[in-house]
């Protein structure tokens, strides 16, 4: 009977992403209760190294393939269906992330299994599995059991600790031939970051701004602040949709990770997307006069007062507290 | 090129989100539905296309909420036609939501124009599934990219770029017909006043087409919705702008920031 848990390892640019980590702790907390083999899944063009990193995987499976270096969801879904019934899995888990965004979807289709997106959370409920699925950016969440404990389940960053997923343990790794198509989208190339005029991952204080500053025009009051406080003005994605601030300005899943001493939000809703980039600051003040955002989830400190109103009388004091020093 | 443009409307996120009494789904009354971020850039991408390329936009939608409004702003916009897809569609997530689109893109025995796009947000915030585009994708048999930010077309190829993270891109080649993903169309969405909006709504019509929902509508269901206790809310500063403004720099200095 099938059984198994597999995991698909992701890296890019031979890195292990932290999403891999996160996957094995989870997975082999899960494995452990339901006393089934934890396996994890590498697969690209010369990953075998990367696989000895896994060793809380109970087996590394490796599939290795020149035109494997950057695969189209549908080539990687076909891969994971036969390691799927060469195992026996019940479970496979992947990264809710841009690089795997398709894989789980198409492979749910072809293997005839559920698909939940978006889990942050993963429980055994008398013996049956339950995921929790972050739904509206963040602001819902639903409990979805999987029938038959079996389906494709996409984890959000940050949801497991990183750390829980690394081992010493040597890992079991173990090459599989498996005939691989081709791909119907090949990869040309990566575009590495467009070098900005700062570097917002170097600086230790952040402005950031959201939607909540409106317009082009308001960013400069952001940049006053951020100006008194010896920092620079980052943002989230709408604004950079916007062509408000360039795109190295960018803070979230896409954009940078940043770990800055002050997280300045202001106008930020505090959509997963963006907390996944900015969650390791020291200090997160966060300025949204929606009382129910997200982002005072992972503030430290958080007002509902209007932003407008607020970065004057913050500017008067911030300068008056220099002047008293 | 024949470019298709799949809309869907959403929440409002920005507004209050409250459950519904069965504890499984939102309570509708509260409800304000618009086309996400994603949706707005899919379209926008869509426009841009069709101007530097030439060919024909059209908007199709599954019936919902405000879904109307959607579409006549599309037309407004400068999409050709706008089809809304009918029937009973309440249980409809991602997966049956793409076998109806593939049915209504390519009928059977009929064959999709080789020079078709079909454009859709990377995905949706409001349903388990959330991946429309790789469903539809995998269904109709064509290449997909998730995450696309930027299409280059070339004859019966195209060059399009993908976001992954940290600020790194990919760049990536396929052929026509394809199904992408868009996160961000290469300008911001235009804005169309609400008087060009109304006119449409005079002079073009919808195309309504009925369709019946495959079974099984979905693979898994909600067992229990709710809003998310979070332990480590934030401490919140309440007062005047003046009071708050002090208190956060007593923040900051406790901290050694200032």
């Amino acid at each position: 009977m099938a059984n198994g848990i597999l995991i698909l390892a992701e890296h890019l640019k031979g890195e292990l992403s932290d999403i891999t980590f996160e996957m094995l702790g989870a997975g082999r907390k899960l494995a452990d209760e339901l006393h089934v083999p934890l396996h994890a899944v590498v697969i690209g063009t010369d990953c075998a190294a990367l696989g000895s990193r896994l060793g809380l995987a109970d087996k590394v499976l490796v599939v290795e393939a020149p035109q494997l270096e950057v695969p189209p969801p549908s080539t990687v879904a076909a891969l994971l269906k036969s390691l799927i019934e060469r195992e026996q899995a019940a479970l496979v888990l992947v990264g809710w992330t841009n690089l795997a965004i398709g894989v789980g979807s198409v492979l749910s289709v072809r293997a005839n299994l559920p698909y939940v997106n978006f889990c942050r959370a993963i429980r055994v409920e008398g013996g049956s599995i339950v995921l929790t699925s972050q739904l509206y950016g963040g602001k819902i969440f639903a409990d979805v059991p999987l029938p038959g404990g079996r389906g494709i389940i996409s984890v959000a960053a940050g949801a497991f600790p990183v750390e829980a997923g690394r081992s010493d343990k040597a890992a079991t790794v173990e090459k599989v031939d498996l005939p691989v198509e081709a791909p119907a989208v090949s990869f040309r190339r990566f575009i590495e970051p467009e070098a900005g005029d700062v570097d917002i991952t170097k600086q230790d204080v952040l402005v950031s701004v959201g939607r909540g500053i409106q317009t082009q025009d308001n960013i400069t009051l952001a940049e006053d602040l951020a100006q008194l406080l010896g920092g620079v003005v980052s943002s989230s994605r709408p604004v950079v949709d916007q062509g408000w601030l360039p795109m190295s300005r960018q803070v979230g899943k896409s954009g940078m990770t940043v770990a800055p001493k002050l997280y300045l939000a202001l106008g930020i809703s505090g959509a997963p997307e963006h907390q996944e980039g900015m969650r390791a600051a020291q200090l997160i003040v966060a300025v949204n006069t929606d009382a129910k955002a997200p982002i005072f989830d992972v503030a430290h400190y958080g007002t509902t007062v209007d932003l407008f109103e607020l970065i004057e009388p913050l500017k008067a004091a911030l300068a008056e507290r220099k002047a008293g020093k | 090129m024949n470019l298709f443009v799949l809309l869907k409307t959403v929440p409002d996120t920005v507004e209050e989100l409250a459950v519904a009494a069965d504890d499984k789904s939102l309570d509708a009354e509260w409800l304000r539905f618009k086309l996400s971020d994603a949706d707005e850039h899919a379209l926008e991408q869509a426009l841009l296309l069709k101007e530097k390329h030439g060919g024909t936009v059209t908007a199709v939608a599954l019936d919902a909420p405000e879904v109307d409004d959607a579409l006549f702003t599309a037309l407004a916009k400068g999409v050709d036609r706008a089809v809304k897809l009918t029937g009973d569609l309440a249980s409809v997530r991602s997966y049956a939501a793409a076998r109806l689109f593939a049915a209504y893109l390519k009928p059977e025995g009929a064959a999709l124009a080789p020079d078709s796009l079909i454009l859709l947000r990377s995905q949706a915030i409001d349903d388990l599934e959330g991946e429309v585009g790789a469903f539809l994708a995998d269904l109709l048999g064509l290449p997909y990219v998730g995450v696309v930010t930027g299409i280059q077309p070339d004859g019966k190829n195209l060059t399009v770029i993908k976001e992954f993270a940290g600020g790194l891109r990919g760049e990536f080649a396929l052929p026509l017909p394809a199904v992408l993903g868009v996160q961000s169309a290469e300008k911001p969405p235009r804005y169309v006043p609400i008087a060009k909006v109304r006119a449409a709504m005079k002079a073009v019509k919808i195309d309504t087409v009925d369709v019946s929902v495959p079974e099984p509508a979905a693979r898994v269901s909600v067992d229990r919705m709710y809003k998310p206790e979070v332990a480590g809310r934030a401490q919140m500063l309440e007062g005047s702008p003046d009071e708050v403004a002090a208190h956060i720099v007593e923040v900051l200095a406790k901290s050694n920031l200032i």
